[in-house]
């Protein structure tokens, strides 16, 4: 597990950044909601019934004037698009940056597989999403206790879950395409996280359009489907766990007879 | 044992043949050169041996070890130089060299430890601080640390100073008389001659002469160096000629008889014909494409 852990060791301050930046901002969201619960009580009527912006972001189904109404759509679109953002980076270049880099020949020219790489910058990729969530819970639970809720711990958790197969789904594709690339990585990535990100609210805006669901795993992760409903679309996060397994096994196909310049 | 042997081995970018019907041969235990200018097919022969690249076709074995099969095994037995050492920014040069021993599985502390004293490499160093130079040792280090049978150089003294050149080229010779095997891939021809017992030339892709590097070196063509005023009217076979009021010199693969009375009917002050240096001979491979005479 060598690679492993030079990985792990090589992006500790990405890591800590971005999981900085994403606790740091759910717990202000949360440390928000005492002060604004009396004002959303009036302004939750107008928030739901905003049309097609209210669609877009679940504001319809859930009120803001809840701890969970207010969370899955405030700390969600937080999460959600950060998180899928880290993920998209992180993976994107995990493969990708030996060659961008010029380091491939030095890791290549030792006796490792490339299997042997793949997987074990697969798990690099994993341990990183991995620990990002659970920093991340474990910051949002702290702080919901912190302003004196009690913690909505069903529903909680499994929109914690979705974010994290969310990422493990984007993680997957990205990785994927990191093994096609040599460099200039990063546009690549962002831009997938973003593109399914819009992606699932013009499902949410337009009905003609609500095929994207099975595209983007933005739609097993609507956090407001997933507190008024308290389960996930298996069927969605099925689908979207294929997507990520596609994109990891053309990884391994690719990064096996790639030439390395 | 062959250390490396190649028949056939090809590998095409896209279209353009980067090595055609390469076929190389070294025996377990020699210091052997592989020469040719930038270009030539060096590298890509190098990076086809160790995998880097795929072969289009042919077949290649380290130590008797399939290239493709075998590659693991192979990796494990042999030290690679690049030309351009690049490592992973961030990291101690100590801690890049356990990363070599960790990849290797094996603890190489105090072969490595040797090696940065002789070529005084400072270990707590960031790789990013590192000059060109200093890269060049660590890549040495990460190449020899782990004790391998088989050593590929590519050019391997960019970047070193004279004396670090001498005390690299020294570790190399005690390691080949311990029994490594090392393939010397450079266009510094003087560093072929000096070290390797065998060497192969290569041409666009295509090995064009190999043998013993005095095998190489012998040719009919002799330097001539003339001092005084000279003009080779009436010589068939003169090339590289260089000529000033006081002084000519040039190679000449003709008749030496009738060198001998052109000289002799010129007012020459002295005269020196001597053996061509290798350099002189793989220039003669480049700009004519001719043979071994």
């Amino acid at each position: 597990m060598t690679i492993l852990k030079h990985e792990m060791r090589q992006s500790r301050n990405t890591l800590l950044i971005w999981t900085a930046a994403i606790g740091f901002l759910l717990a202000v969201c949360i440390f928000l909601f005492p002060e604004m619960e009396s004002e959303m009580e009036e302004v939750s009527d107008a928030f739901s019934s905003m049309g097609s912006f209210s669609q877009a972001f679940g504001m319809d189904q859930v009120s803001f004037g809840t701890l969970l109404g207010f969370y899955s759509i405030e700390c969600g679109n937080i999460l959600g698009l950060g998180g899928a953002l880290f993920a998209a980076l992180c993976a994107v270049s995990m493969l990708s940056k030996e060659e961008k880099d010029h380091t491939g020949e030095f890791l290549l020219t030792h006796p490792v597989t490339r299997r042997r790489i793949v997987t074990e910058k697969l798990l690099a990729v994993v341990f990183q999403l991995f620990l990002l969530n659970i920093i991340v819970l474990f910051l949002s639970l702290a702080s919901v206790v912190w302003i004196g809720e009690e913690i909505p711990w069903k529903e909680l958790l499994l929109l914690h879950l979705a974010y994290f197969l969310l990422q493990l789904e984007i993680g997957g594709i990205c990785f994927g395409i990191s093994a096609f690339l040599r460099r200039g990585s990063l546009g690549i990535g962002l831009g997938i996280a973003v593109i399914l990100y819009f992606f699932n609210i013009i499902a949410n805006i337009s009905e003609a359009a609500g095929f994207l669901k099975y595209i983007t795993p933005f739609g097993y992760a609507e956090g407001t489907d997933i507190i008024t409903n308290v389960s996930l679309d298996i069927h969605l996060v099925i689908l979207g766990m294929i997507y990520g397994i596609i994109g990891i096994l053309f990884a391994y196909w690719k990064y096996s007879r790639k030439d390395i310049l | 044992m062959k250390a490396i042997k190649t028949s056939g081995l090809t590998k095409f970018y896209g279209k353009n043949p980067g090595i055609q019907d390469l076929n190389l041969e070294v025996e377990e235990g020699e210091f052997y050169g592989f020469i040719g200018p930038n270009g030539a097919g060096k590298s890509t022969t190098i990076r086809t041996l160790l995998g880097l690249i795929r072969k289009s076709r042919g077949t290649a074995s380290i130590l008797e070890m399939d290239i493709v099969k075998d590659q693991k095994e192979i990796l494990s037995q042999i030290g690679y130089l690049p030309a351009e050492a690049v490592f992973y920014s961030g990291m101690r040069v100590k801690e890049l060299l356990r990363l070599s021993a960790d990849l290797h599985k094996k603890d190489c502390r105090q072969a490595g430890r040797l090696l940065c004293e002789r070529l005084q490499l400072d270990t707590s160093r960031k790789i990013e601080e590192l000059s060109f130079g200093n890269r060049k040792k660590a890549a040495i280090v990460c190449a020899l640390q782990h004790e391998p049978r088989l050593c590929i150089l590519d050019e391997p003294t960019s970047g070193l100073d004279p004396l670090m050149q001498r005390e690299f080229f020294s570790i190399l010779r005690e390691k080949n008389q311990k029994g490594m095997t090392v393939f010397l891939s450079s266009h510094i021809l003087s560093e072929i001659q000096r070290y390797c017992s065998r060497a192969a030339i290569i041409r666009k892709g295509q090995i064009i002469a190999s043998g013993s590097v005095e095998e190489l070196s012998r040719t009919s063509a002799k330097r001539v160096t003339v001092h005084g005023k000279f003009t080779p009217e009436g010589l068939d076979g003169i090339r590289d000629l260089q000529s000033t009021e006081e002084e000519s010199s040039f190679l000449y693969s003709g008749d030496i008889n009738l060198l001998l009375q052109v000289l002799s009917s010129q007012p020459i002050k002295d005269l020196n014909i001597s053996e061509p240096d290798l350099e002189e001979i793989f220039l003669h491979y480049y700009t004519e494409g001719g043979n071994i005479q």
